[in-house]
């Protein structure tokens, strides 16, 4: 299964002759498609105001040289230690490429995808983190979906009753609690294999969230499923700098509550005494038991946790997105989250970069077909997908999970 | 004298019990079958309470409760039988139509109406039951059943409708180009897992939105979409490509018995040829079979591409058995609930296809209760889930109707593997 290194081959000249070939892709089929005329970046929310232009033709052709330029790089193995950065360099100008033929003759406001692209990262984010508590104990969570759907759920049915968002943000926690606990108490203590019971949980959350939706909201949507939208806090001074200040600093809750929660997370899986023996029961367990801690006991609380975070995700899809819930409404964010915290390596940071990647390729998709690109907007629905499965084909090298993960333990 | 009373000891009798002790003995313990039917009826008591509290009339009665019982007991009980005599209606047999059969007055297609939906619905699930169940005993999750199901539709469809030729062969060739597109579908995980370590879970994951976009993209364009119409809907299959069914209304059809023979085949493949010999020792422990000279990495792409092809055949069944035409709904739900009915049947072909039986008449039932009683059909995917949370769970099954441990411990929790 596990082939040794080719001595020539090794995974950096293979990620560099990757590179090469779709800076040659860039080059010649972007660059031949383009429309010599101008493609406009504005720094604002719309058409206006100061902008980045560049000949949409030229654009393309530059920056599929400059992929290949990094690929050749790579190829020649000799930048081993800058391997991460010329990579995603590597991306970036491929990216850049392919927006330089899309825009041509039009315009992308800046701003605006940025702050799309986050918007759709938030609930990946927060999906993906409640994933690394899980996952880094020694629980596989499959079930974010169905966190997510519960948390929807829950904000919608409690946000319209007690016309409070806080009251729907707390039962969306509440709501992916039940199915955090009923992961746990299935995979710890009953030892039931751990994607199995998240695959099962997530149609459990679809079938019970359907149901409950077409029996009490549908007939009833003003009294069960209206609920009020989180406001978005503005903060003086800060909101004023360009492009990042609208994004971040005029911004909901939630998107500080993901923001801040990543080097939270991240710091105390590093250097507190939960998050080393977060790591050693997920690594080790019998270890960890051996020197007196509580194995199943942490991974409860490690869930459960999990389920906090996830149901805040879901909030998102209520409380801030549309506005009213909705069957099957989160189509699939759950498993993109799960894909993000691979994509990430199993660690907050990689998790907030791959949920940002994912989202921004969801928000380009979705600018492209409005602004009406020669590819089908279906093609571009796929990107993020497809993006996906490169990734985790080829782009993070093997990644390994907690050694533990998905192992329940049993004393000896 | 005294010796006459000891001598006696009468000799104590071999204690044998009746095959009807034994059998009672063994009812009463955690063993698959009683595990299977407990587990049915438990996710049937959860479904009675969330249909009396989610019906706003039954629920107003409770607020008196404490007054008058009698009120609030009396409509849950009118309720929740209703609603579960119209499932078991819907699902197999409705005395209303068989007496009106019997009396002259109604027709022999009203009376095997639930069968026949029953096993409609029952078809393809048995196809992407399946073909997760072989990947499963392969070690594999293969939740690209849905993925490969839809492309599985979308090659059949087209080869119903693109192609001339004579009847029987034409629909031969286009169950074959659903099963070769399916087997393409699940190649891809399969050879990603061989060869780069991606896990099959996200890679399949990511390969049904993918083909879910792909026919949305498809069926609205020139030569596939129906062009009398302007929604996205496809050409119609050919009558030479269409599955043969019992005269109208019934649509049952010859999926079924294909359905049937297919479970023969993948049951000969598993445990009788070499192939699966190899699968099931790659399944259970990778590194022993690669030790013992197999190679792990053709196994598993094999396998995805046998299960793929599975799930695919079970598409293009359904757009040649039922569908008749491709719209963006046309492969349902079949590749998820495949899932469920891989779980509940415990991977085992002949195991899958009853799984797959019990789903449709729970699918058949839950549409007359829907119809009926106004209880959404969603109610059905909640009593699957519960079904197979309680199957894989058989130590909470165990511990809440205090059963004895099984004889034969053949129903250990599976344990996870992890990533």
């Amino acid at each position: 299964m596990v082939d040794a290194p080719e001595p020539f081959w090794i995974r950096e000249r293979r990620l560099g002759a990757g590179i090469t070939v779709i800076g040659l892709i860039a080059t010649f089929v972007f660059g031949s498609l383009a429309e010599s005329k101008t493609a406009r970046f504005t720094l604002s929310a719309d058409a206006s105001g100061a902008a980045i232009s560049i000949n949409g033709q030229v654009g393309a052709i530059l920056f599929g040289l400059i992929t290949v330029a990094l690929g050749v790089v790579m190829l020649t193995g000799r930048a081993r230690r800058w391997q991460t950065l010329l990579l995603s360099l590597g991306i970036l100008a491929f990216v850049l490429s392919f927006l330089c033929w899309q825009v041509a003759g039009k315009f992308l406001p800046l701003v605006d995808t940025l702050d799309g692209s986050l918007e759709y990262a938030l609930p990946l984010i927060l999906g993906a983190l409640a994933g690394v508590l899980g996952e880094r104990s020694g629980v596989v969570n499959v079930a974010i979906e169905g966190q997510f759907l519960m948390g929807a759920f829950g904000a919608a049915l409690v946000g319209t009753l007690a016309t409070s968002v806080w009251a729907g943000l707390i039962s969306a926690m509440v709501g992916g609690v039940i199915i955090a606990a009923m992961l746990a108490v299935l995979a710890i203590r009953f030892l039931v294999d751990q994607v199995v019971v998240g695959i099962v949980l997530n149609l459990f959350a679809l079938g019970i969230t359907g149901f409950l939706y077409e029996r009490l909201m549908q007939p009833n949507a003003l009294k069960y499923n209206q609920p009020p939208k989180m406001p978005e806090w503005k903060i003086p001074g800060l909101s004023h700098i360009p492009v990042i200040g609208p994004v971040l600093f005029d911004a909901n809750l939630l998107v500080w509550l993901a923001l801040i929660l990543v080097p939270v997370i991240h710091l105390a899986l590093k250097n507190t005494r939960w998050g080393l023996r977060t790591r050693a029961v997920g690594e080790h367990p019998t270890a960890a038991d051996t020197v007196g801690v509580r194995v199943r006991g942490l991974r409860y609380v490690n869930v459960l946790l999990g389920g906090v975070i996830a149901g805040a995700g879901g909030a998102y899809f209520t409380l801030v997105s549309t506005g009213a819930f909705n069957k099957n409404m989160t189509a699939g964010a759950g498993f993109i989250a799960l894909a993000a915290l691979i994509f990430g390596r199993w660690t907050p940071f990689g998790a907030l970069g791959a949920a940002l990647f994912f989202g921004f390729a969801q928000k380009l998709a979705y600018y492209l077909s409005v602004a009406g690109s020669p590819v089908p907007n279906q093609f571009l629905n796929m990107l993020p997908y497809i993006a996906t499965i490169i990734a985790v084909a080829g782009l993070v090298g093997r990644v390994r999970a907690p050694a533990a993960d998905g192992v329940p333990y049993v004393k000896s | 004298m005294s010796t006459e009373v000891a001598e006696k000891p009468a000799p104590p009798k071999p204690k044998q019990d009746s095959f009807l002790a034994l059998f009672l003995k063994n009812l009463w313990s955690a063993n698959t079958v009683t595990v299977t039917v407990l587990s049915i009826f438990l996710a049937l008591v959860i479904g009675a309470v969330l249909i009396v509290i989610s019906d706003s009339d039954v629920l107003s009665k409770f607020s008196y409760f404490t007054a008058r019982p009698s009120d609030a007991l009396n409509a849950s009980w009118d309720l929740i039988s209703s609603a579960y005599a119209d499932l078991f209606k819907g699902a197999i047999l409705d005395p209303a139509s068989i007496q009106a059969w019997a009396d002259g007055t109604g027709t022999w297609q009203a009376a095997l109406n639930p069968i026949s939906e029953t096993l409609t619905y029952a078809t393809p699930l048995v196809f992407t039951g399946l073909s997760v169940a072989i990947a499963f005993r392969g070690g594999l999750f293969n939740i690209g059943g849905q993925g490969q199901a839809v492309i599985g539709c979308v090659l059949g469809a087209v080869a119903g409708f693109a192609f001339s030729l004579p009847a029987g062969i034409h629909l031969i060739v286009a169950l074959l180009f659903g099963l070769i597109g399916g087997a393409l579908w699940g190649f891809l995980p399969g050879l990603l897992k061989a060869r780069a370590g991606a896990h099959e879970v996200i890679t399949t994951i990511m390969l049904n939105y993918v083909a879910t976009l792909f026919l949305g993209w498809l069926i609205l364009q020139k030569g596939v979409q129906d062009p009398n119409r302007s929604d996205a809907i496809s050409k119609a299959v050919k009558s030479t490509a269409v599955l043969p069914a019992l005269p109208s209304p019934l649509r049952v059809h010859l999926g079924i018995v294909l359905a049937v023979l297919v479970t023969a085949g993948v049951a000969w493949l598993i445990n009788r040829s070499s192939f699966g010999f190899e699968l099931r020792a790659v399944g259970v422990n990778p590194p022993a079979a690669k030790t013992a000279g197999m190679s792990v990495a053709r196994t598993y792409t094999l396998l995805m591409v046998v299960a793929g092809g599975l799930a695919g055949l079970g598409g293009a069944v359904q757009v040649l058995g039922t569908a008749d035409k491709l719209t963006a709904q046309v492969a349902g739900n079949i590749g998820f609930d495949g899932l469920l009915v891989a779980l509940l049947g415990r991977n085992k072909p002949w195991g899958t296809l009853l799984a797959a039986i019990l789903y449709g008449a729970l699918r058949a039932g839950g549409n007359l209760m829907q119809v009926d009683v106004g209880i959404s059909l969603e109610l059905v995917t909640v009593l699957q889930a519960l079904i197979v949370i309680f199957i894989a769970a058989p130590a909470l099954v165990k511990a809440i109707f205090q059963l004895r441990a099984a004889r034969a411990a053949r129903l250990g929790a599976s344990l996870a593997k992890g990533w």
